[in-house]
C-alpha cells in the first residue's frame, strides 16, 4: 500500500499528466505566472492585478457574474435545443414534454428562465457600477460604448427568447413589443410620415421583424434563430472586444487624480 | 390570498423583487463608498484603492472568481428548484390577455405609452437612451472621479444618471409590473383586479384649457410655439446663465457638446413634465399636427 504523497508523486510523474500540465507547480513566482498565461482560459487575466480587483466592494464582481450567467445560459440553452422544434405545431408541446418527459427537464428550463432574468438584472447593475466609479472616463470611453451595445444585446437575447415556448405570455409580449416597431417614423406603417414612403403593414419594419404581418410561424423561426445563433454570435464577438479592451485600457480602473 | 402576496410571488415577478433588493443594496453601497471617499478627499488623503499594490492573479483572483461562480450557481439552482417557470396556455391570437404586458425590462417604455404616442415612447425615446448612454464618456468632460466612488466631485453627472436609471428606468418598470392592471389602469397591490372597471377620465389638449380647439390653426400654432419654446428655452436659458456665471465651463464644453448635452437633458426632462401634465392637469397632447401629436 502506497501513501498518498507517493501516489500523487507517481501521478505527477506520469506521461499523460505531464503532457497536460507540462511542468510542476511549486508555487514560485514563475509558477504562479505560468498558471495564468499557460492556460487558455485563465490567460484572459493579467499575471498580476491590483488589490481592488480582488475586493468585492469596488467591482461587486458584476461584470464577471454577467459573463458567468451568459455561459450558464449558453450551456442550458444548447441542451434545451435538443428537445425543441421552432414550429408552432410542436414548440408548445416540446415545452410540455420538458415538464413531463425529459429527465431534469423542469430544472433545465427553470435554470434557463431564471438565469436569463438574473443576467438582465446583473448587467444593469454592472453598468451602474461602471458609471458610479467613473470608469467610462479616459481611456475607457470606447469600451463603455461596447458595453452599451452588450446591454442592448442582453435585452434582445431575452426578448427573442420570450416567444420560443409559444404560450400566451410570449405571444402577447412579442406582439406588444413588435407593435412598437410599427410606430417607427418613416419605416413603420403607423409611424409619422410613413405614408410618403408608401409603407403598409406588409412592407414595414414590423413585417421584417416578424416575417409576416402578425406573430406566426415565421416570427417563431426568426426569433429562434436570432435567439440561438445570431445574437449570441454578435454578443460573443463584442465580448471579445470588451474583455480585450479591459486589459488594453489598463485593467480594472484605478483612481486617477 | 392577499393580492399583494399573490402578485409579488408570481414566478416571473420574483425576479423583480430580487432586482429591487439588489439595486437597493448596491445603490446604498455605491453612495456609502462615495461619501466615504468624499471625506478622504476633503481631508486631502488618498481615496480607497489609490495605494493599491499588485498581487498575483493566481490564486487570489482566480479563487474569488471560482467562489462567486459557485455562490451564483448555488443561488440559481436553489431558485430553480424552488420556483417553476410558468407556462401559460398555448398561444392564441384570438384571445388578448388584459393587460398584455411586454417583457418586464421594457415595461418602463410601455408605461411611457400613457404619456407619449408609440413613435415617441417605443422608438424615439429608447433610441435616444442608447445614444445618450453612448455619448456619456464624450460629453462628460469632468476629469475628476475617474476610477473611484465619489459624489462631491461629480454631483451633476451622478444626480442626472441616477435619476434616469433609478427613477425613469427602474421605478417605471416596478410600476408597470406591480401597479398596472386591466386596461393599464392603476391598481394598488392590495386591490383586486377588476376587469369591468372603467375609469372615465376626460383628457384634453393643452390649448383646449384656454378654450382654443387644438385641431384648429391657432391651436396648431400655439402648440408649435409651446413645444418650440420648450426646446429653444432649454437650449438658450442655461447657455445665458453659464455665460454670465461660468463662461469657462462653456468654452471647455464647446458648442457641439453643449447642444448634445442640453438636447439629451431636455428630452429626458420632457418625460416627468409630460407625466405631471397628464396626471395632474389631465392634458394629453401639447401639440397636434396632421402627422404626429406631441
Amino acid at each position: 500500500m502506497k501513501s498518498l504523497p507517493e501516489i500523487s508523486e507517481k501521478v505527477r510523474k506520469n506521461l499523460i499528466w505531464k503532457s497536460i500540465f507540462r511542468r510542476d507547480y511549486r508555487n514560485s513566482i514563475r509558477d504562479r505566472a505560468q498558471a495564468v498565461f499557460g492556460n487558455v482560459f485563465l490567460h484572459l487575466h493579467p499575471v498580476q492585478v491590483r488589490e481592488s480587483a480582488v475586493k468585492l466592494r469596488f467591482t461587486w464582481g458584476m461584470g464577471g457574474i454577467t459573463f458567468f450567467a451568459f455561459i450558464l445560459l449558453v450551456i442550458t440553452g444548447v441542451v434545451l435545443m435538443f428537445y425543441y422544434h421552432p414550429s408552432i405545431d410542436q414548440a408548445y408541446t416540446d415545452i410540455k414534454d420538458l415538464e413531463f418527459q425529459v429527465p431534469f427537464g423542469v430544472i433545465l428550463r427553470n435554470l434557463h428562465r431564471w438565469g436569463a432574468h438574473f443576467m438582465v438584472i446583473v448587467v444593469m447593475i454592472h453598468m451602474f457600477r461602471v458609471f458610479m466609479t467613473g470608469s467610462y472616463k479616459a481611456p475607457r470611453q470606447f469600451n463603455w460604448g461596447i458595453g452599451v451595445f452588450l446591454l442592448v444585446l442582453t435585452f434582445l437575447l431575452s426578448f427573442t427568447g420570450y416567444l420560443t415556448p409559444w404560450d400566451q405570455l410570449g405571444f402577447w409580449a412579442i406582439t406588444v413589443g413588435t407593435n412598437m416597431g410599427a410606430a417607427t417614423p418613416l419605416l413603420g406603417y403607423q409611424g409619422p410620415f410613413s405614408e410618403y414612403l408608401h409603407i403598409t403593414p406588409y412592407n414595414d419594419i414590423r413585417f421584417a421583424l416578424l416575417g409576416g404581418a402578425q406573430v406566426g410561424g415565421n416570427a417563431l423561426l426568426r426569433s429562434y434563430i436570432w435567439h440561438c445563433v445570431a445574437i449570441p454570435l454578435i454578443s460573443i464577438i463584442l465580448m471579445f472586444v470588451h474583455f480585450w479592451r479591459v486589459r488594453k485600457d489598463g485593467g480594472i480602473s484605478k483612481p486617477q487624480k | 390570498m392577499n393580492p399583494f402576496i399573490q402578485i409579488i410571488t408570481q414566478p416571473d415577478n420574483i425576479a423583480i423583487v430580487i432586482m429591487i433588493i439588489m439595486v437597493t443594496f448596491f445603490t446604498g453601497w455605491a453612495f456609502q463608498q462615495a461619501f466615504d471617499n468624499d471625506k478622504l478627499l476633503a481631508a486631502g488623503r488618498p481615496v480607497d484603492g489609490e495605494n493599491d499594490k499588485f498581487i498575483d492573479t493566481f490564486k487570489p483572483l482566480v479563487r474569488i472568481e471560482l467562489l462567486i461562480a459557485i455562490v451564483v450557481m448555488v443561488g440559481l439552482t436553489v431558485w430553480s428548484i424552488a420556483v417553476d417557470a410558468p407556462l401559460e396556455e398555448i398561444a392564441n391570437p384570438t384571445i388578448t390577455p388584459n393587460p398584455a404586458k411586454a417583457p418586464w425590462y421594457f415595461l418602463g417604455l410601455q408605461e411611457l405609452l400613457v404619456y407619449f404616442d408609440p413613435w415617441l415612447a417605443g422608438v424615439v425615446l429608447p433610441s435616444l437612451i442608447v445614444v445618450g448612454l453612448l455619448a456619456i464618456p464624450y460629453i462628460d468632460i469632468n476629469p475628476k472621479g475617474n476610477g473611484y466612488y465619489t459624489f462631491a466631485e461629480r454631483k451633476y453627472a451622478i444626480i442626472i444618471f441616477s435619476f434616469g436609471f433609478l427613477v425613469l428606468w427602474l421605478l417605471l418598470i416596478v410600476i408597470g409590473v406591480f401597479f398596472r392592471g386591466p386596461g393599464w389602469l392603476w391598481y394598488w397591490p392590495w386591490q383586486e383586479w377588476d376587469h369591468a372597471r372603467v375609469v372615465f377620465e376626460p383628457t384634453r389638449d393643452l390649448t383646449s384649457v384656454i378654450g382654443i380647439d387644438s385641431r384648429s390653426l391657432p391651436g396648431f400654432l400655439i402648440g408649435a410655439f409651446v413645444v418650440g419654446s420648450y426646446l429653444a428655452g432649454g437650449m438658450i436659458a442655461p447657455y445665458r446663465y453659464w455665460k454670465k456665471n461660468n463662461p469657462e465651463l462653456l468654452s471647455q464644453l464647446g458648442m457641439v457638446r453643449y447642444i448634445t448635452i442640453m438636447f439629451l437633458f431636455i428630452t429626458m426632462m420632457s418625460i416627468p413634465i409630460k407625466m405631471v401634465l397628464r396626471l395632474v392637469f389631465l392634458i394629453k397632447y401639447i401639440w397636434i399636427t396632421p402627422w404626429f401629436n406631441v
